[in-house]
């Protein structure tokens, strides 16, 4: 696998990753806009996956025939879903690192990357809009409403420094002009996440654990159960279709 | 003996699965078709990424010319705009009863956060301007859900992108 291969597969590992959490919610969404919603979200997250596992290799492969230290997803998007304040706290921090990311690399050197990214930038945006939207909407809502996103925010919030790790393989792409610096995103980041959070009335966390690891394909418990149910019908019936 | 300009009509009229008023044309996701012989290459692209419809719209172009041997290409780069929808198909998504796409501007519109909504839509059933967005996300990636408040009917909007 090339370096290129190798950064487009954690990109399309966090995008499927994220939208087969989502999917989870179907069925179960607190209204049946919202169910929507969150199912169209994570349509958009498998479509963006598909092109980018389909640029490293066979993307049905990939995807169902993978065990876990093989995948290079960020462990922010394996978490489990909680109630839906968690749900949303993860989906805007996700959102509000995909925009700037995919914005740089909507001009990335790399064509692949570039036309994936010019798609799906657009489509972040309506993520991040959304997410922004019931953060506020639950921050700044009920006692119990407060008191539930804080926690769901709380919980997910160490996990996001992952998003903005660099290593030799990053910093040899930012090199080439093929992804933009994690430096320059982070700041891009925290302005947006520290805004919503504000009008949400919710506290920035502080934290000093960060946990980390999943770039390396060691990932958290909840992960195993994840891909036990994304692969096992595959596995069990390999190539089924209906 | 079928010219290359019939080839590329048949294929023009395939309808979109999803919205079938409107034809791969209308939407603007038909990029490019080359006749040579018998086999002809045709160039699509999504409107969004997850579009479940493009592999159907392949299918679909493929049996528009029984007798030719047909390529279908999806290309993501240009990434679609509505801004490629055509001046028929805006016609035909209002008489159908969803309100098109904005003209001005492409792209997401990113509402911010206090600020007022997005600016109010033209009702395709009563025609009154009294309508409010109900949800950025409706039965098809490309659609939001809007109501009208002087008919109450609720309807489809196609999202500015
Ligand atoms: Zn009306």
């Amino acid at each position: 696998m090339t370096p290129v291969q190798a950064y487009t597969l954690r990109l399309g590992d966090d995008c499927l990753v994220l939208g087969q959490r989502l999917s989870e919610w179907a069925a179960r969404a607190p209204t049946l806009e919202e169910d929507v919603a969150l199912l169209n979200i994570a349509l958009d997250l498998l479509g963006t996956a598909r092109s980018l596992l389909g640029a490293v290799g066979d993307e049905d492969a990939l995807a169902f025939l993978r065990a876990e230290p093989d995948w290079t997803n960020a462990l922010l998007v394996e978490l489990d879903n909680g109630d839906f304040g968690r749900t949303m706290a993860r989906q805007l921090l996700v959102s509000a690192y995909q925009v700037p990311l995919w914005a740089a690399l909507a001009s990335s050197t790399d064509p692949v990357l570039a036309g994936v990214a010019g798609k799906a930038v657009k489509e972040a945006t309506y993520h991040l809009d959304h997410a922004s939207a019931w953060v506020v909407r639950l921050g700044d809502g009920t006692a119990e409403s407060h008191a539930r996103v804080q926690a769901g925010l709380d919980g997910v919030w160490p996990y996001a420094a992952e998003l903005f790790e660099t290593d030799p393989l990053v910093e040899s792409l930012v090199q080439q002009g093929i992804t933009a610096a994690p430096a320059v995103l982070l700041p891009v980041w925290q302005q947006t996440v520290e805004r919503v959070l504000a009008e949400a009335t919710l506290t920035v966390p502080e934290s000093s654990w960060r946990p980390t690891g999943g770039r390396s394909g060691r990932h958290t418990e909840a992960f195993g159960y994840l891909l036990a149910e994304m692969q096992h019908l595959h596995r069990a019936h390999p190539g089924a279709s209906w | 003996m079928v010219t290359p300009a019939q080839v590329r009509a048949r294929l023009a009229a395939v309808p979109d699965p999803e919205i079938p008023v409107l034809t791969v044309e209308d939407l603007g996701i038909l990029r490019d078709v080359t006749v040579e012989g018998r086999h002809v290459t045709v160039t699509i692209t999504p409107t969004y990424s997850g579009c479940p419809a493009m592999e159907e719209i392949g299918a679909d172009l493929r049996a528009a010319l029984p007798d030719f041997e047909v390529e279908v290409r999806t290309v993501l780069a240009p990434a679609w705009t509505t801004a490629w929808m055509t001046d028929a198909g805006r016609r035909k998504l209002e008489e159908y009863g969803i309100a098109p796409p904005r003209r001005t501007g492409s792209g997401p519109v990113a509402v911010t956060l206090s600020a007022a909504k997005v600016a109010a839509l033209t009702c395709p059933q009563c025609g009154s301007r009294d309508t409010e967005e109900l949800s950025r996300f409706a039965s098809t990636a490309c659609k939001s859900l809007w109501r009208c408040r002087s008919c109450r009917e609720p309807f489809d909007h196609f999202k500015d992108h």
